[in-house]
């Protein structure tokens, strides 16, 4: 069943526009490759679907299990199970990573008429899951991602996906600044969390993450569009071959 | 962390006009004639059955005021206060004199209960008792001497606290029952000719709170006020005096709402601090008069004025606020590091929203050997709300060894406001070390998105940043206050974003 569908998406930033008819269909239980050079939009296209302000939609449409996403207010749609592990994860002092997890838990969970977690049954999810992350307790203490290293704060994403358990996971660039160690240990994770009703959408510029994420589905984007699906060995084709031959098509 | 939690329940959609504390209480009152005059000053004195020194003192003070002009120095604007258009007294009727809380009007302790103080209330009331090596401190007691417009209508655990030797009870009543103290410490701090509106306050003040703990003696409860604003046009002198006398500890809590109101109300309070040596005074406050509706109209005028002598040698003041509401702040808690040694704090959180003004910060004035003093600011505005902090340190000729740190940060939530740092530094000793640092920062769309993306809604994300941005504040508030200035903190920037 189709959990996205991204339909002929026009997206204007400051009057221009970046995305110009991008169409993109991810069924439950695939995980996506987007795949495109700096600036072809990806970005963009992960920060649409999550609602951050400053887009503007001018054309095309966001369904999400069948709903129009673009109605939904952003938290919204986290609420619905909408994901995005950011390309460069904020620091906010002060405010206990722990503290930030339950509150944002508690936030969805509540938004879907759910009753919170209790103490015992939140830190005992937790522990379970930073674990198998490798995520020391200590750092669960300090503030959201203060301090914290690119490792640690790729990591810190992939804990906040598995807590929350969305069915849309949108990872932007996780490769990006780690290195070997600590792409495999996120990765790791990231697999873990592959199920049957659950998509990922899998953004990078560099085949090198895909050894490690497997994909179903590959897409090339450039200049605003998608260029080209394939399966995995698209991915493997462009690693040879680059981008170039695209941008012409685009 | 639940406590975030619950802050980010609380958060509702409501702007500055729905006030929350916005009501008044129906209860019978005796006023002053309206305006200021010798008769005016006389009529308090006699309402409060003062001794002829004390009619005195007040005389000679409005006798100075009527010599001194408004100070302008402070970056806040106001239309011009008529101050023969104000009551400068106002008492609930005496019914009779109270012993317990059952005797009090019911009208009054439903006003407390509006106020959501009845979680500490009930233990208050019931008088619950942590077992031994229990340290609940939802449990712990808290002795509250409230003040319900100008007169003071319960004391609470005085038996307790007379038991330890501390005297806490209305400053009226200390005027009566400890001449000697009052006469000895009134002014010593504050004196009468400091400034107009301390001056005014010395004239008029109705009442307020006299604590002095005795030599050694570390007072067994937090001890905390409610002040309320009741009457129309009536307005607030508070007088507050706490002594702590040498190797005593005393914490004071004082927290304040005010109803909803059309005109602006005048509030001039004076709170002088003493302490001696090897004696340590913690102050807190949790401020949240109404601070005007969206349009700016209405809300408090706070001119307050509050001092702690650190008189002994290894002696340590403390004052820890938390400022969210009136119209116009004005207000700069300092410390006089006299004693050798001795140590002075401030740690603020002012935070401006709608149309409020705030000019506050903190004098730290190192007079002893070895003095030291930390000031950690952190500023909040919102809305078109203008926040200022303004802070003096000086190190005087034979103050030598004296240190501050001082860091002032200031956040900005939207671009219609304006943060502002107005530090004074003057040291008149080379062996000063003086430390400052400021920031002024944005709220970061990008922080907020982060949050937003997880599924907090925008206010919860700003309650949650700025929650962050002040902890290191909040944690030098008792316990239990902390969880409520954090629902404030959150409940004042409602309407900020979006
Ligand atoms: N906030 C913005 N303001 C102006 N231009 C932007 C903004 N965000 C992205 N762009 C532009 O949109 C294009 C696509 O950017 P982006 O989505 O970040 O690409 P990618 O992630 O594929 O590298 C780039 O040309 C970039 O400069
Ligand atoms: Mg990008």
């Amino acid at each position: 069943m189709a959990l996205l569908e991204v339909k002929d998406l026009k997206v204007r930033v400051e009057e221009r526009e970046i995305l110009h008819g991008l169409t993109l269909t991810v069924n439950e239980g695939e995980v996506h490759a987007i795949m495109g050079p700096n600036g072809s939009g990806k970005s963009t296209l992960s920060h649409v679907i999550a609602g951050k302000p400053g887009y503007e939609v001018t054309d095309g449409q966001i369904l999400f299990k069948g709903e129009d996403l673009l109605e939904m207010d952003p938290n919204e749609r986290a609420a619905k199970g909408v994901f995005l592990a950011f390309q460069y994860p904020v620091e906010i002092p002060g405010v206990a990573t722990m503290t930030f997890l339950r509150t944002a838990l508690n936030a969805q969970r509540k938004a879907r008429g759910e009753s919170e977690y209790s103490t015992p049954d939140f830190l005992r999810k937790v522990r379970e899951v930073s674990k198998s992350l490798n995520i020391p307790q200590d750092m669960l203490k300090r503030g959201v991602n203060v301090g914290f290293s690119g490792g640690e704060k790729k990591r810190n994403e992939v804990l906040q996906m598995a807590l929350f358990e969305p069915s849309l996971c949108i990872l932007d660039e996780m490769d990006s600044g780690l290195d070997i160690d600590a792409l495999r240990i996120a990765a790791d994770g990231v697999n873990a969390l592959r199920s049957p009703k659950r998509a990922m959408v899998v953004i990078t510029h560099y085949q090198r993450l895909l050894n490690y994420i497997v994909p179903d589905v590959v897409h090339v984007m450039s200049k605003g569009r998608v260029v080209k699906s394939g399966g995995k060995e698209l991915a493997l084709e462009l690693e040879a071959s680059g981008y170039a031959q695209f941008e012409d098509a685009a | 962390m639940p406590a975030v939690q619950e802050t980010v329940e609380r958060v509702k959609r409501i702007d500055v006009d729905q006030y929350r504390y916005g009501f008044e209480t129906l209860i019978e009152s005796d006023k002053a004639p309206k305006g200021l005059s010798e008769e005016t000053v006389k009529f308090i004195s006699e309402k409060k059955n003062e001794p002829a020194w004390m009619l005195q003192w007040r005389l000679e003070a409005y006798r100075r005021w009527l010599t001194m002009t408004e100070p302008t120095w402070a970056r806040v604007d106001y239309p011009k206060i008529d101050f023969q258009d104000l009551y400068y007294y106002a008492a609930p009727k005496p019914k009779k004199t109270v012993t317990s809380l059952d005797e009090i009007d019911p009208e009054i302790l439903k006003t407390y209960e509006k106020l959501g103080i009845p979680l500490r209330e009930v233990a208050m009331l019931e008088g619950v008792e942590p077992k031994p090596g229990e340290e609940d401190p939802a449990r712990r007691k808290i002795a509250v001497d409230a003040v319900f417009d100008s007169v003071s209508v319960a004391t609470t655990f005085k038996a307790e606290l007379k038991k330890a030797g501390v005297i806490f009870m209305p400053i009226s009543e200390a005027i009566r029952e400890h001449p000697e103290l009052v006469q000895k410490y009134l002014g010593s701090v504050v004196p009468t000719s400091d400034n107009f509106y301390a001056t005014l306050n010395s004239a008029v003040f109705s009442d307020g709170s006299f604590v002095y703990v005795p030599p050694g003696v570390r007072c067994p409860m937090e001890l905390s006020t409610y002040f309320r604003i009741n009457e129309r046009n009536t307005g607030q002198f508070e007088r507050t005096l706490i002594i702590a006398d040498k190797g005593s500890y005393v914490s004071y809590l004082e927290g304040c709402t005010a109803p909803q109101r059309d005109e602006n109300q005048l509030h001039a309070a004076v709170v002088e601090l003493v302490a001696h040596d090897d004696a340590e005074i913690k102050y807190s406050t949790v401020q949240n008069w109404y601070p005007g509706n969206s349009e700016g109209k209405g809300g408090i005028y706070n001119f307050v004025t509050k001092r702690g002598d650190c008189r002994g040698n290894n002696s340590k003041i403390s004052w820890t606020q938390v400022e969210t509401g009136s119209a116009i702040t004005w207000k700069y808690p300092s410390c006089i590091l006299r004693g050798d040694n001795s140590r002075g704090e401030f740690y603020s959180i002012a935070i401006s929203n709608g149309f409020q003004q705030v000019d506050s910060g903190t004098k730290m004035i190192h007079l002893g050997k070895n003095t030291s003093s930390r000031i950690i600011s952190k500023g909040i505005a919102a809305g078109k709300s203008q926040n200022t902090y303004r802070g003096l340190v000086t190190a005087h000729r034979k103050a030598t060894g004296a240190r501050n740190f001082t860091a002032c940060d200031s956040l900005l939530i939207g671009d219609k406001c304006g943060a502002h740092t107005v530090p004074y530094i003057e040291a008149k000793n080379s062996s000063a070390t003086f430390e400052h640092e400021a920031t002024t920062s944005k709220i970061s769309e990008d922080v907020l998105f982060y949050c937003i993306q997880r599924g907090l809604s925008q206010e919860e994300a700003v309650g949650l940043v700025v929650n962050g941005f002040v902890k290191d504040v909040l944690q030098q508030l008792p316990m239990e206050f902390a969880v409520e200035a954090q629902k404030l903190i959150s409940i004042s920037l409602e309407g900020s974003v979006g």
